[in-house]
C-alpha cells in the first residue's frame, strides 16, 4: 500500500471506508495509536421524510483550507499519518460524508487532534449540505442552516 | 476600471438564481462597493447585499475576506453562507 503522511480526499464517489480504514491502522502498529471518525447521513432521518443530502464545495478552495486544518493540528500533536476524506455530490441516507483518521503515540494525541480536525472543518471548510426530502409524495429541498453550537466547539481550542 | 470575477454557492447561488458572474469597478475598489453594486441588480440582490450581514461570507481569491478588502483586476470574489459540511 502507497504510504503517506497526510493526505486529503474530496470525492464524488461513495467513500471506501474500508481502504480509508486500512490505510489509517496499517501504520498504528508502529505508532501506537489511532482514532478513526466518520460522519454519515442520518438512516434515522427516514422519520422526518429524508431521502437524502447533496453536498456542494468551493472547488480549491475547500481543498487549502482542508490543508491548512491539518497543519495547525500538526503544530499542536505529533502525528505520525492524518488523513480527511469529504463526500461531495448527492448522499443517500446511511451514506458516510466525512472520515477523519489520525495516527500518534499516543491515544490522547489521536483523539484531540481526530476531535480539532472535525470542530474546525465543520466550522470553516467550505461545504454546504441540502436536505431533500419527500413530504405528502412532493419533494422538498431545504438548505442546512449552521449552528451555533458547532462555532462554540472551537472555543475549546483558542 | 478593474474586472473581476464573482461567483455565489449553495442557497445563494439559488437565490440569485446565478452561479457566476463578470463585474466592472473602479480602481481601488472595495468589497463593500461591489456589495453596493450587486444590491442594485434586483429585489433578490437587495435582500442580500443591501447590508453587511453576519450570514454573508466573503472570499476574495480563496482567502476568507471583509467588506474593506481592497479589490484589483482579475480577482476572483465568491459569496456564500455560513458552511455546513462534516
Amino acid at each position: 500500500m502507497k504510504s503517506f503522511r497526510k493526505k486529503i480526499v474530496i470525492s464524488k464517489e461513495p467513500l471506501d471506508l474500508t481502504r480509508f480504514n486500512l490505510q489509517i491502522q496499517s501504520s498504528q502498529g508502529e505508532n501506537g495509536a489511532s482514532v478513526i471518525f466518520t460522519g454519515c447521513v442520518r438512516a434515522s432521518k427516514q422519520d422526518d421524510g429524508l431521502i437524502g443530502m447533496t453536498l456542494e464545495h468551493y472547488p480549491n478552495m475547500t481543498e487549502s483550507l482542508l490543508d491548512e486544518i491539518l497543519l495547525q493540528a500538526e503544530k499542536r500533536w505529533q502525528l505520525s499519518r492524518v488523513l480527511v476524506a469529504h463526500r461531495v455530490g448527492y448522499l443517500t441516507r446511511g451514506e458516510p460524508i466525512v472520515f477523519v483518521g489520525t495516527c500518534a503515540r499516543h491515544r490522547k494525541e489521536a483523539f484531540e487532534s481526530a476531535e480539532f480536525i472535525m470542530d474546525y472543518l465543520k466550522n470553516k471548510a467550505t461545504f454546504w449540505k441540502k436536505e431533500h426530502f419527500i413530504e405528502d409524495g412532493n419533494t422538498k429541498e431545504l438548505w442546512v442552516e449552521s449552528k451555533q453550537s458547532d462555532l462554540e466547539t472551537l472555543k475549546r481550542w483558542q | 476600471m478593474i474586472n473581476i470575477k464573482v461567483i455565489f454557492f449553495a442557497s445563494f447561488k439559488e437565490q440569485l438564481n446565478c452561479s457566476q458572474i463578470e463585474q466592472s469597478l473602479d480602481n481601488e475598489a472595495t468589497i463593500g462597493d461591489l456589495c453596493q453594486m450587486l444590491a442594485e441588480k434586483g429585489e433578490r440582490w437587495q435582500r442580500l447585499f443591501a447590508e453587511a450581514n453576519k450570514n454573508v461570507k466573503i472570499a476574495c481569491n480563496q482567502q476568507m475576506a471583509e467588506t474593506s478588502t481592497l479589490l484589483n483586476d482579475g480577482d476572483e470574489v465568491a459569496f456564500f453562507p455560513p458552511v455546513t459540511g462534516g
